[in-house]
């Protein structure tokens, strides 16, 4: 914000770009083209070649976790090494992979382009988060490489203030510092969606992927603050001695638990919204149909963004909090999941009266919303409290938010690379391999995560190095299904490099959508549209019968197709 | 105000959107600012209603002096900091880079004094610790002080920087004194200032009243 | 160990219905979910004659309408049911046997209420009402009986409870359920059910069966706290007899029953709540005596209240 840029006409691109020279052209090819660049799209390209690196970490230490939960005493690690494991890959997959994920990629990449700007609100203050976002990732590689942390993602006081000996101080630092970095690409939305869309692309005419990468951010600058100061007060009680949560002192180690579900609870919705956003581009596109219940779904999105924030205490149901205070976070609990299931009811019937077509993205899609409401409706369970007494810590937990995570949340990931691959590499990939992978990940993931809802609930405790050994034949399975669960995650890395190097060349809009990045080039020029194009119509105009045509763009797009 | 297009940056239509925009991000990031504190405030809260006797002992060991001093000197640096933004507003080049500099000396004499009250503190183990001179749970109320004085200073610090940054920037014609910037670092150092004001009466207050 | 998921309580078998309720009904509302994309995905699929002309406005806010109202309506009903069986047996009934739980990194010290400790291993009688007063000397644990399908916190400075009323002997495990470092996964334990005549005999069997009170008596004057609270002393002390279970006038004006957790905060953070009318000089007792010692102190406190008041 502090530096003025020269360009002699106000709004215009310093450099004028070429006619067809897309954002990859453009600028150069150079390693430094790429680590100074201040456009979205190369930002987004960034972020995703980072958190895929971290996805593999977490992945790497959970297939270790896996592969020693084969035996009920264990096969190779020690017990603070398996804390440590599994500590590593909740940590990092939270905070390193799926809060980032979806926002910081394809929000970053589509965000400008599906509202018509030609970049974000502050592209250097994106550059910048991109930055702490690696400063945060070399405190938690530090954190790991010393010696690793044993808190559990959670950093429950007082263990984490006072009893471990992991490196507690470099991995809360690492989040802390991996806050900024959200709250920075927050702001950034939040005043791109507010200050640049296009003339004639009012709140209302906004796809449901804006709208739910827009409410993301409103809940991750308001709700990542708090989780920075909760892991504050940990540093500055293991740092410097300042008793904040001993109770030794007086302190109240619950209190912490508030702070940090304070923020947690939230964050769940900053993993699942910008899914749920995907799915509904995805489905309307190759339902050929308008999204059922536009504005249902708007108000659904909001309803679980604000809810969402009081519903915490549901992760608490045994710590002693009050029986009152039980009873109304049961309730909203009850709540916030009714959003959920207009958004699920309303998918389906945009199935109804479609031309439905079943390409990679909608497999993916399809397989979202099966494992979403699984996951979901267990989350009920959980939100009943004498149901919660019982399966709270045990393995019921652990499947729950993977169902919604892992077979929600990264499905919603695949969804969208799938669908925006051909837009952002301008090549497209093999479509029978790319199926392929979507049915053995839901193939594997079921098999992985099936057997945990069933252990849980007979009474498996989770984070268990060892355990009794009448759940090894869960454990067993559970382990077999990661392995096809990791074929299925090897297998779009195999073939979407293939496609870059040996893919047909993408046209523009290979899946005849409506928005308004669609009608771009492929892949978009650097400032993405020479005129701010203007919009018309409402988006998801799928097979109007009254236009003749199979579908109408958002609006015309000048040097687009 | 003037309309000069060098102002203007990338990929904003006009000066007056930019404006727009940069203050509307502005406050979108200070209101994430006042939940960091909020949680902060939150626990000085819980711990205050548990124990409300060490509060007030711990606040009663505090030096309201020094306090009260910082608290004149940031309310006099923000209202510089007002003139400030008027002289970006009427595009006056020396009123800008005079009125940064001078809100960041004033924000610089806030920290000499707190850390004059720092090394008091410390010389009175006040710092929760085996010499701390108060009952235990006068502890939590200093791990407060140190918390919020020390996260507020890191704030002002960063503000300090952001002033002489812009104030010398201004001075050296390398940007203009109507940069948006100036617009939202005043927002900034206000809300720093705010803050203060708060933490203020939290932590000399309470000891003193009534009795 | 027997069996899949086994239950040792009549509450347990209600949890157990309950649970296969809630299944029964998730099954019924995915199978619908997925019947619909699938009967979709046939009927809709792309060049498949089909009607496809778009749905009236009015029918599809009726739609919207009634399947949020319906699936509102019906998570309260889920809701209420649960509250209902929560609340329902919330409190434990007068007179149930009391046994204290320590948690510790990585062990679990219980204290019989007729003085005999164990580590590892609760004993407890069926067909009576057993309460569990926990409490943890370090970090947080968790108290998890899955035959009970019950499982409570444990917290460093604090109290917290659980009780239960089983109906089957056996032997079950016992679990911490929350993180608590290295050996967590090794913080397990047995949970033996027996009946009350088994019991009876299991306890006098065992050495060092000696009244809890009396232990704390002991305590009491080798600690010094004699030296303060009895009736020869000089000491401006309070008297203890007849504190217990009894309300409490603080100096600050606020007025306290004096339980469990109030003796508790009394001896280690004695400046916490200040009786009215005597002068906070009551050192902190923190350090110097273990969670074990002061569960008998507290007993020896509450005899001296039940002695008065039979
Ligand atoms: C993206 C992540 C995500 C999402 C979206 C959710 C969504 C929900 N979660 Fe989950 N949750 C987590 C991630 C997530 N959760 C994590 C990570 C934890 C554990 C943290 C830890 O301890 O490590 C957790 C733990 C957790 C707990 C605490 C468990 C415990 O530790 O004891 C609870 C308790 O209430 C809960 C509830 C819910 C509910 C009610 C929803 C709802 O929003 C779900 C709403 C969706 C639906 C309900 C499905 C669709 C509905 C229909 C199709 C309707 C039809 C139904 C009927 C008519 C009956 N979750
Ligand atoms: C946010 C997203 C996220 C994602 C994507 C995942 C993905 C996976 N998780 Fe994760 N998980 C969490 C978030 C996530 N998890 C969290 C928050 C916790 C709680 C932590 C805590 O308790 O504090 C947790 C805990 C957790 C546990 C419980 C550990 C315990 O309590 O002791 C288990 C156990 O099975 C598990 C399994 C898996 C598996 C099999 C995958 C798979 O989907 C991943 C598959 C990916 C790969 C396999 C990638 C590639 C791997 C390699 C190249 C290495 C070689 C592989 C093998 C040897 C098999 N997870
Ligand atoms: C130096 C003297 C002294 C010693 C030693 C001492 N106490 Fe006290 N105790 C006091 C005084 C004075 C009070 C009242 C003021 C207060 O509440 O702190 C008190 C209050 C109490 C109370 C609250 C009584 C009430 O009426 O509510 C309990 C319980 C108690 N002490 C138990 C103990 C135990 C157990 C020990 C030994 C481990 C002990 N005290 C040692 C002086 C002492
Ligand atoms: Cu004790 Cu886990
Ligand atoms: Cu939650």
């Amino acid at each position: 914000m502090s530096e003025t840029v020269s360009a002699a006409e106000p709004g215009k691109a310093p450099e004028e770009s070429e006619q067809c020279e897309s954002y990859l052209e453009a600028g150069g090819h150079t390693l430094m083209s790429w680590l100074t660049t201040t456009d979205h799209k190369r930002i987004g390209i960034l972020y995703a070649i980072a958190i895929t690196f971290f996805f593999f970490i977490a992945g790497i230490a959970i297939g270790l976790v896996r592969l020693e939960l084969m035996s009920p005493r264990g096969l190779f690690l020690s017990d603070d090494e398996y804390n440590r494991l599994f500590s590593l890959h909740g940590i990092v997959m939270v905070w390193f992979f799926l809060v980032p994920s979806i926002p910081a990629t394809f929000g970053n990449f589509f965000l400008p382009l599906m509202i018509g700007a030609k970049d974000v609100a502050f592209p250097r203050l994106n550059l910048l988060s991109w930055y702490v976002y690696l400063l945060a990732a070399g405190f938690a590689c530090y954190a790991i490489v010393a010696g690793g942390v044993d808190t559990g993602w959670t950093f429950y006081t007082p263990f984490s203030s006072l009893y471990s000996n992991g490196n507690v101080l470099a991995a809360a630092a690492g989040v802390f510092v991996a806050g900024f970095s959200s709250i920075a690409t927050g702001v950034n939305f939040i005043t791109t969606t507010h200050m640049l869309r296009a003339p004639g692309m009012t709140w209302f005419r906004l796809p449901l992927f804006v709208w739910a990468i827009y409410a993301t951010s409103v809940v991750i600058v308001l709700a990542t603050p708090i989780l920075a100061m909760s892991l504050l007060l940990i540093i500055a009680e293991r740092l410097f001695g300042l008793p904040v949560f001993n109770p030794n002192d007086g302190g109240d180690p619950i209190l912490f638990q508030h702070l940090f579900w304070f923020y947690s609870h939230p964050a769940v919705y900053i993993m699942i919204l910008p899914a749920m956003g995907v799915i509904s581009e995805v489905f309307t596109c190759f339902a050929r149909r308008h999204i059922f219940g536009y504005a249902m779904m708007i108000y659904a999105i909001l309803g679980i963004a604000v809810i969402g924030f009081f519903v915490w205490g549901h992760h608490m149901f045994v710590s002693g909090e009050s029986q009152f205070a039980n009873l109304m976070f049961s309730l909203l609990s009850f709540l916030v999941a009714v959003p959920s299931a207009i958004k699920v009811f309303n998918w389906t019937a945009t199935l109804y009266r479609g031309s439905i077509s079943f390409e990679a993205p909608m497999v993916y899609a399809m397989g979202f919303v099966g494992l979403f409401t699984m996951g979901g409706l267990t989350g009920l369970f959980l939100a009943s409290i004498p149901i919660d007494v019982h399966v709270t810590d045990t393995y019921f937990v652990v499947a729950h938010f993977h169902y919604i995570m892992v077979g929600g949340s990264v499905s919603a990931f695949f969804a969208a690379l799938h669908f925006w691959w051909p837009k952002i590499t301008g090549k497209l990939y093999s479509e029978a391999w790319a199926r392929f992978a979507a049915v053995i990940m839901f193939l594997g993931f079921n098999s992985t995560f099936l057997p945990q809802y069933i252990m849980g609930y007979t009474g498996m405790p989770r984070r268990y190095h060892v355990y009794p050994p009448e759940f090894q034949a869960y454990h067993v399975l559970s382990s077999m299904g990661a392995l096809v669960l990791l074929t299925a995650y090897m297998l779009p890395l195999v073939y979407l490099t293939w496609s870059l190097f040996h893919g047909k060349k993408a046209p523009a809009n290979p899946w005849r959508a409506t928005g308004l990045e669609w009608q771009t080039p492929s892949p978009p020029p650097e400032y993405n549209f020479e005129e701010i194009p203007r919009v018309d119509t409402l988006p998801y105009e799928y097979h109007p019968e009254n236009q003749g045509g199979p579908f109408r763009p958002q609006g015309k797009v000048i040097g687009g197709k | 105000m003037s309309d000069d297009p060098s102002v203007v940056q990338f990929p904003w239509p006009t000066v007056a959107r930019q404006r727009e925009g940069v203050a509307f991000g502005m406050w979108t990031f200070l209101g994430s600012e006042i939940l960091f504190f909020g949680g902060l405030l939150l626990t000085y809260a819980v711990y205050r209603t548990l124990y409300p006797q060490a509060f007030n002992s711990g606040s009663a060991a505090t030096d309201i002096f020094y306090g009260t001093i910082n608290t004149a000197l940031l309310l006099t640096s923000s209202f510089i900091m007002t003139m400030a933004l008027r002289g970006s507003e009427s595009g006056s080049r020396g009123v800008v880079a005079a009125c940064m500099l001078t809100t960041a000396a004033f924000g610089l004499a806030f920290l000499a004094v707190k850390g004059l009250e720092y090394a008091e503190d410390i010389d009175k183990h006040l710092v929760p610790g085996p010499h701390f001179p108060l009952h235990p749970p006068a502890r939590l109320f200093f791990a407060f002080y140190w918390v919020a004085t020390g996260v507020h200073a890191i704030h002002l610090l960063v503000g300090i920087l952001v002033a002489v940054f812009l104030g010398i920037r201004v001075a050296l014609r390398q940007m203009a004194p109507e940069s948006t910037a100036i617009e939202a670092a005043s927002l900034y150092w206000h809300f720093v200032d705010s803050v203060w004001i708060v933490l203020y009466a939290l932590i000399y207050l309470p000891g003193r009243s009534g009795a | 160990m027997e069996g899949f998921a086994p239950k040792a309580s009549s509450y347990a078998s209600q949890w157990d219905w309950f649970f296969f309720v809630l299944v029964t009904v998730s099954s019924i509302v995915v199978a619908t979910v997925f019947v619909a994309i699938v009967h979709f995905s046939i009927r809709y699929r792309r060049g498949v004659n089909a009607r496809r002309e778009p749905v009236s406005e009015t029918f599809s806010n009726r739609l919207e309408f009634s399947w949020t109202a319906g699936t509102a309506l019906a998570f309260l009903a889920i809701f209420w049911w649960a509250a209902a069986f929560q609340l329902r047996d919330f409190v434990p009934p007068e007179g149930a046997l009391q046994i204290h739980v320590i948690g510790k990194q990585w062990m679990w010290k219980i204290q019989q209420p007729n003085g005999v400790r164990e580590i590892d291993e609760i004993h407890a009688p069926i067909g009576r009402p057993v309460q569990l007063i926990m409490t943890s000397e370090d970090v947080i644990h968790s108290m998890f009986l899955p035959a009970l399908r019950l499982k409570q916190d444990v917290l460093p400075g604090r109290y917290t409870y659980l009780w239960f009323n089983a109906d089957k002997p056996g032997v079950y495990h016992l679990f911490c359920a929350e993180f608590c470092g290295t050996s967590h996964s090794r913080m397990t334990g047995r949970f033996v059910l027996m009946t009350p005549t088994e019991y009876s005999r299991w306890s006098a069997a065992q050495p060092e069966a000696d009244n809890l009170a009396r232990q704390g008596q002991a305590l009491f004057s080798s600690l010094g706290c004699s030296g303060c609270h009895s009736k020869s002393s000089s000491v401006p002390a309070p008297d203890l007899h007849g504190v217990f279970g009894n309300p409490v006038q603080l100096s600050d004006g606020r007025s306290i029953i004096a339980d469990e957790a109030y003796i508790h905060d009394s001896i280690v953070l004695p400046e916490k709540d200040i009786v009215a009318g005597f002068a906070p000089i009551m050192p902190s007792f923190a350090g110097q005596v273990s969670e074990e010692q002061i569960i008998k102190l507290v007993a020896y406190i509450r005899s001296l209240s039940t002695e008065r008041h039979p």
